[in-house]
């Protein structure tokens, strides 16, 4: 066999592939799911926080701060870890999807207020002044006149940090949820054959390859002018 | 340094048949262009006539379609020539300044006295102190452009050109971009230049400029020099009616 | 469970105590896997940055396929496809040789992107102005584009940063003993989550300035937009 040989019969050996491509396909359903409801609750979660900081209640927003910073400084497979083998600990216990969904939902919500407060306070006064002026109210000069105006503004930074927050899904892995990876890496383990990886790791481009270019679309359709 | 000195120097730039093409656009149409020694000239003409391009041509900022170019002897479209050892003995100054924002006004002018001519930091530092001299600016050595005024910005910007002592300047609406009560500082310093012998091709609206120090005045139309001559004859006589038009036009304001 | 519960799960000192010296030699090796790991995606991603500038389709488009490719590869995949897949093509890498190839082919591709943003955000006029006095391409480059290519993305390169040394908790899934494994030893010996707290508290304690100085610039940067 020649080294050629010995590379495809390792990373792209077909009888492996047929075996675990069920396997990785599942997980590719579950990874999508996982990213999916993580994109839900964490920017739902993120505009809340930024609505809430607009009111502009000090004790509040000190708290809305620390928790953006906290989930900003912290790595989330700091954070998962924590969920997952530390609330045992103390009696209670998460399954593996809800501890990573938890994690990063927490990580994209800090991200996600930040980009949207940042897109609130970069819509001028003279905009709040003049709806105010004409007779809006608070909350609708902010869902009417501020909101979409921030909104616009916030599109390539938050499909970005969206795009690398989701890919976070991987970090799933580490606790035992059989999304790609983690299927992809039992699937080596049973098969003493690294093709399950590969699989893997195709699917994942598959997966993200279009996000990455739709990041890099919407990064010049909706670029600020300078 | 009046339009009656007769002009028997070398030609120290030749373009023949200058053309430029941007993709499907015919922006220059066979320009023909001899500057002699210590000669000024003056170009003129509506905006989108070429003259950018043509005096970015000058120096291969842009890529001629057709036509050769020589200055100072060098064939600048020619394989063989080194570009840069080109570039040092053609100054250019823009309509935007273009000084580097995170230098000082020393460090703008030292910058390719160091790197192109190769000198040490004191050389170079004290031959930009010079050239910054000339422009009436050494006491804003250590200021960033920011710290400038549009008008000092200019004049470093002239400074930086001519400390690498280049034989002909090109100067691109270099009052363009400035209020009107700073464009005084910078005509006076291209005004000291030219009376030092530099050769210079300025293209401008300074009409009074023109008047007073060009010795040769073009009417640049559509891509091509529709015509040329001394001042007096350009803005008194001219034969064209797009030339009588746009200068009437600049008159007016 | 009972606030006591919580308190001693999560917060017993005597746990700390014991657990206090692995976690500090974590700590180190996360520090000394960071000073590996930036550099050597700041070069790789400096090498991107001025490939992108040579305007060649030949040069470009591989580069693009290149640049994308690792942005849709979850960095945690590429990693175990370098750890657990190499040695099945006979190439044995070592756990720290493992995150030096995955972490500078991933934050390369990062920091690629930060940087060649940089780059064009420098009016051309600087380029002509330095090539009219002769400057030669690579001269322009280092002495006036880059310079100011740096400085307009720093807040960029900073957020970059701060995800690189994040990102190097995943370091523990190939063994590697860095802080986040080392609070997982000292975990799963005592069956007390304190020292995954303590190494949480570790990263913000470490990140948070970080965080507090990133989102200044960034604010600063939105608002200067407009
Ligand atoms: N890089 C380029 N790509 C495409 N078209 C260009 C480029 N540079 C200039 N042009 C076009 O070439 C024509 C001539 O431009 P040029 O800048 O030389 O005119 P100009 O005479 O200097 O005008 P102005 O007085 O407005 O500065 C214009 O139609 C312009 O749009
Ligand atoms: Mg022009």
């Amino acid at each position: 066999m020649t080294n050629w040989d010995r590379f495809l019969d390792s990373f792209f050996n077909l009888r492996v592939a047929a075996e675990y491509l069920p396997k990785i396909i599942e997980g590719f359903w579950l990874t999508i799911l996982l990213a999916g409801c993580i994109i839900l609750a964490g920017i739902a979660a993120g505009l809340a926080l930024a609505v809430v900081r607009s009111f502009a209640i000090r004790p509040l927003n000190w708290l809305i701060i620390f928790l953006v910073d906290l989930f900003r400084a912290l790595p989330p497979l700091v954070i998962i870890a924590l969920l997952y083998f530390g609330l045992p600990a103390a009696g209670l216990s998460l399954s593996g999807f809800a501890a990573a969904w938890l994690s990063l939902s927490l990580v994209l919500m800090a991200f996600t207020e930040e980009i949207f407060w940042a897109g609130i306070t970069a819509v001028p006064k003279g905009q709040w002044e003049a709806a105010r002026s004409t007779g809006l109210r608070f909350f609708q000069t902010l869902t009417l006149v501020v909101l979409p105006q921030a909104l616009r503004m916030t599109i390539p930074p938050l499909t970005n940090r969206t795009i690398a927050i989701t890919k976070g899904t991987a970090l799933a892995s580490v606790v035992a949820v059989p999304d790609i990876l983690g299927a992809a890496q039992a699937g080596v383990s049973f098969s003493f054959n690294p093709t399950p990886l590969t699989l893997g790791a195709i699917a994942y481009v598959v997966l993200f390859f279009p996000v990455v270019i739709l990041g890099r679309w919407v990064e010049t359709r909706f670029a600020w002018k300078r | 340094m009046t339009a009656a000195t007769p002009i028997v120097q070398a030609p120290i730039v030749q373009a023949r048949g200058i053309h430029k093409h941007f993709g499907a656009l015919h922006v220059l149409k066979g320009v023909d262009l001899v500057v002699a020694e210590r000669e000024l000239v003056f170009v003129i003409g509506p905006s989108g006539s070429g003259k950018s391009t043509l005096l970015r041509c000058l120096n291969r900022l842009e890529d001629p379609s057709g036509g050769s170019i020589t200055v100072d002897g060098i064939d600048m479209l020619d394989r063989g020539t080194d570009i840069n050892k080109a570039r040092q003995r053609i100054g250019m100054v823009f309509q935007s300044f273009n000084l580097y924002p995170h230098m000082t006004a020393l460090g703008n002018v030292a910058l390719a006295l160091r790197k192109v001519l190769g000198l040490d930091r004191p050389a170079a530092e004290a031959r930009a102190r010079a050239a910054l001299e000339r422009v009436h600016l050494a006491d804003r050595a250590g200021h960033y452009p920011g710290q400038l005024s549009g008008g000092q910005q200019q004049r470093v910007a002239i400074a930086r050109a001519i400390a690498l002592e280049p034989r002909v300047m090109l100067f691109d609406e270099p009052t363009s971009a400035l209020d009107p009560e700073l464009v005084g500082g910078v005509l006076a310093a291209m005004r000291e230049l030219r009376e030092s012998g530099m050769t210079m091709v300025v293209v401008s609206h300074e009409m009074g400029f023109a008047k007073a120090a060009a010795d040769r005045v073009i009417f640049m139309d559509d891509g091509r020099i529709l015509e040329q001559g001394p001042p007096a004859a350009i803005f008194g006589n001219p034969q064209h009616e797009r030339t009588r038009a746009f200068i009437g036009q600049i008159e007016r304001h | 469970m009972t606030f006591d519960d919580f308190l001693l799960a999560f917060f017993s000192l005597d746990i700390l105590r014991q657990a206090w010296p692995i976690l500090w030699s974590g700590f180190k090796i996360t520090l000394l896997l960071s000073a590996i790991v930036v550099p050597l995606g700041v070069i790789g991603g400096t090498v991107l940055a001025l490939l992108s500038t040579v305007r060649s389709r030949w040069v470009r488009w591989p580069l693009i396929a290149w640049v994308d490719l690792f942005r849709a590869l979850p960095p945690l995949v590429l990693l175990v496809f370098v750890y657990a897949g190499l040695p099945f093509a006979g190439i044995e890498v070592s756990a720290i040789g493992a995150v030096a190839i995955g972490f500078f082919l991933n934050t390369g591709a990062y920091y690629g992107e930060v940087l060649r943003a940089g780059i064009e955000s420098v009016p051309r006029g600087q380029l002509e102005a330095a090539r009219s006095t002769g400057l030669t391409r690579w001269q322009t480059m280092a002495h006036v584009v880059l310079p100011q290519a740096v400085r307009n993305v720093l807040p960029d390169l900073i957020s970059n940063t701060l995800e690189v040394v994040k990102l190097t908790s995943i370091a523990s899934v190939v063994a590697l003993p860095e802080l986040l494994f080392q609070a997982r030893q000292a975990q799963s010996v005592t069956y007390n989550a304190t020292p995954i707290m303590a190494a949480a508290v570790i990263y913000f304690l470490l990140l948070w300035p970080v965080v507090r100085l990133l989102s200044r610039l960034e604010n600063r940067q939105i608002a200067g937009r407009r």
